[in-house]
């Protein structure tokens, strides 16, 4: 058996549909990012750079930030917990619900709620969450996690929803038809969502100035979850902050277009508090839980820029490794090159088992170049790479530097390795001489020698 | 406790941070979309971004009740203050039109029509404003949502809607129906909200 690192072992094993699936899907994504940005603007580049400024600006004043958006989310009638470890977001909400009583809610789509797996903290502890975003939704059913920060069904494919469909009841009869998935779904969850007392959300922005909580969906969803509930909890990550109202038109613009294609994403919700007494429908209380659960650890970090992102995803959609590996491999909520980075850091207790991640790729710069805030991905799955072996942290699929140099300094050895190495190729990998070796090759297809011409020439020039 | 901790992690976090970075400031111009503004009237752009959205722009009753008539729909909502001239002009096409929205009946409901507050034309969005929708539900529950609004109310650009949005404590842009392509990446519309969005201008 070859000892593969994790990623690259997901990445060998995925099944061919799943790995289609995947694969076009975030290509498509990435064609429409590159459409709607380059019509729209002039110098897109620009934007992305005015984004980044913008983001560091807040990351450099995150304090005064953070406690200007407390004081202001107060103004506006909210109630404001800070929740520094996972444990202490989970303890946030269940505390809220269970002072109130309520045990039943719905969810629209949070990645900060898939980081602290709080669906299955609030289902153990007695309380009916269910999902409504489509995709989510359809995840809870089949007991899976998410494998795209947008689309998180995206490994999926119609025939496999149907039958999900079928299974759990929410349709009597097979139809792979994708309007009548959703459909059923749209039937299923709006008697749900009438029946919720709360809805948990996440959130995309929060001004510090104005204390707007700022939510985008296509569905619909957060606001359909949100006008029959009587207490809406929204659980944020202290680096979603930007300074002013005025800021959202910079982020507004970049996300949706880098995220899918669009100008902007079809609902683009503006919270500032519990609804006012002249509405008749929407929750009368706000909760919004900034959590940390490790960005202060990111933050302290050489990988600071990370916290930058807006979870668009557009350098997850572009990546090579992502769209052969699928998001499983990255066995965080975060795949693709934001979760190479982000992931290891983020979870840091986690850092020697999530250390192949950075090196799961080959560097090839799309994802900086899509990225939206201008995030430098490279560099930072570099220094990751680079603190991995600071701490000497063994990664299956490490060859030892010392064959290589033996093999580099010797020319008569280097030529016949060269030589060999296509027939490497198909030897059976159990044949080579040393484990690492065993590993590196399992992991690669060597290029069949192209060389001799160089050797050939000088030669012939030095008899000459 | 959890905030003291956290801001004291931030502040040692930054302890390294020799210079911090300024906020670099921009003009409107720098994140407006010129291509989008067009060269037309702001109404221009705004029914061109709407309808590349699949959102439709009405300004008679008629091609509403015709539409209507199309898809088979004659129950629905409408804000009271609407009525005149829009909910008695589908009263007198034989529809059933209700003043109150009822929250029991929140799936029978076939249209809402509701107040805006504005729209953009750079992106093609209607701006709802809690202060003037009647309903939330009712602008939301129904598979047609008509939002009416006048033509001097609609904002040219995105950064001018920002600054619009004023004191409300909710507020949404509503750019077409509601959407998904999370099956295969496939575009189905009217996912929770309504599946045909209708922009509606009073004279
Ligand atoms: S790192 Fe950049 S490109 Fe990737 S999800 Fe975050 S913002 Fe988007």
């Amino acid at each position: 058996m070859v000892n593969r690192q994790p990623i690259d072992a997901y990445a060998h094993d995925i099944d061919e549909e799943k790995q289609s699936s995947v694969s076009g899907g975030s290509a498509a994504s990435t064609d429409k990012r590159y459409s709607a940005l380059f019509s729209d603007y002039e110098d897109p580049n620009a934007l992305r750079r005015l984004a980044s400024r913008i983001k560091d600006h807040t990351l450099h004043h995150l304090d005064d930030y953070l406690e200007q958006a407390e004081s202001s989310l107060k103004r506006n009638g909210c109630h404001v917990h800070f929740a520094d470890t996972d444990d202490d977001a989970r303890d946030a909400v269940l505390s809220i619900l269970r002072e109130r009583e309520i045990t039943r809610l719905t969810k629209s789509k949070s990645m900060a709620s898939e980081e602290i797996h709080l669906n299955d903290h609030l289902i153990k502890n007695d309380i009916e969450v269910l999902e409504s975003d489509l995709g989510e939704f359809i995840i809870q059913l089949d007991g899976d996690v998410p494998s795209h920060i947008v689309r998180p069904i995206i490994h999926k494919n119609r025939r496999e929803i149907a039958r999900t469909f079928q299974r759990e009841g929410i349709a009597d009869d097979y139809n792979d038809d994708p309007e009548a998935i959703t459909r059923r779904a749209r039937v299923h969850l709006r008697e749900k969502y009438m029946e919720a007392e709360a809805v948990i959300t996440g959130g995309n922005f929060i001004s510090a100035e104005s204390g707007r909580v700022v939510l985008v969906t296509n569905e619909g969803n957060s606001r359909f979850g949100m006008a029959p509930s009587r207490v809406h909890i929204a659980l944020v990550g202290i680096e979603k902050l930007v300074p002013t109202d005025r800021d959202l038109a910079v982020f507004l613009n970049l996300l949706g277009r880098s995220a899918t294609g669009q100008q902007l994403t079809v609902y683009t919700e503006f919270i500032s508090g519990p609804k006012d007494d002249s509405q008749p429908s929407g929750p009368e209380e706000m909760h919004v839980v900034l959590m940390n659960n490790g960005r202060t650890d990111v933050l302290a970090s050489n990988c600071r820029e990370i916290l930058r992102c807006i979870r668009c995803s557009a350098c997850q959609n572009v990546c090579p490794v992502y769209r052969q590996a699928s998001g499983h491999a990255y066995r965080s909520p975060y795949g693709g090159p934001v979760g190479a980075v982000l992931s290891p850091i983020l979870f840091g207790d986690r850092f020697p088992e999530l250390a192949d991640l950075p090196k799961a790729s080959s560097l090839c710069g799309a994802c900086n170049e899509v990225c939206p805030v201008d995030i430098p991905l490279p560099d930072l799955l570099l220094r990751l790479r680079d603190k991995a072996k600071r701490e000497h942290i063994p990664q299956p699929g490490d060859l030892p530097m010392a064959p290589f140099a033996t093999l580099a300094t010797s020319p008569a050895i280097w030529r016949t390795a060269m030589t060999m190495s296509k027939a490497m190729n198909h030897l059976p990998i159990e044949m080579a001489p040393v484990r690492p070796l065993q590993d590196w090759l399992g992991q690669r297809t060597l290029p069949e020698w192209r060389g001799g011409d160089f050797r050939k020439w000088l030669k012939k020039r030095q008899s000459d | 406790m959890s905030r003291d901790s956290i801001l004291s992690k931030i502040r040692s976090a930054l302890a390294d941070v020799e210079t911090k970075a300024e906020h670099p400031g921009f003009e409107d111009a720098a994140v407006v979309s010129r291509v989008r503004l067009g060269d037309g009237s702001p109404i221009a752009a705004f029914t061109r971004n709407f309808e590349a959205v699949h959102g439709r722009v009405m300004r008679h009753a008629d091609p509403l009740v015709a539409l209507l008539k199309e898809q088979g729909r004659t129950f629905g909502y409408c804000d009271p203050e609407l009525m005149n001239p829009l909910g008695h002009a589908l009263t007198a096409a034989g529809c059933t039109v209700e003043t109150r929205y009822d929250r029991t009946r929140y799936d029978d409901y076939e249209f809402g029509i509701t107040r805006a507050t504005a729209a953009i034309a750079e992106t093609g969005s209607l701006v709802l404003d809690d202060a003037r929708t009647s309903d939330r539900l009712a602008a939301l529950s129904p598979w047609i949502h008509v939002a009416v609004l006048r033509e001097e109310e609609v904002h040219a650009t995105l950064p001018e809607a920002i600054a619009g949005l004023g004191n409300s404590r909710n507020i949404i842009w509503v750019t077409g129906p509601s959407k998904t392509a999370d099956v295969e990446g496939i575009l189905i519309e009217g996912v929770h909200g309504p599946g045909e969005q209708i922009a509606f201008f009073l004279d």
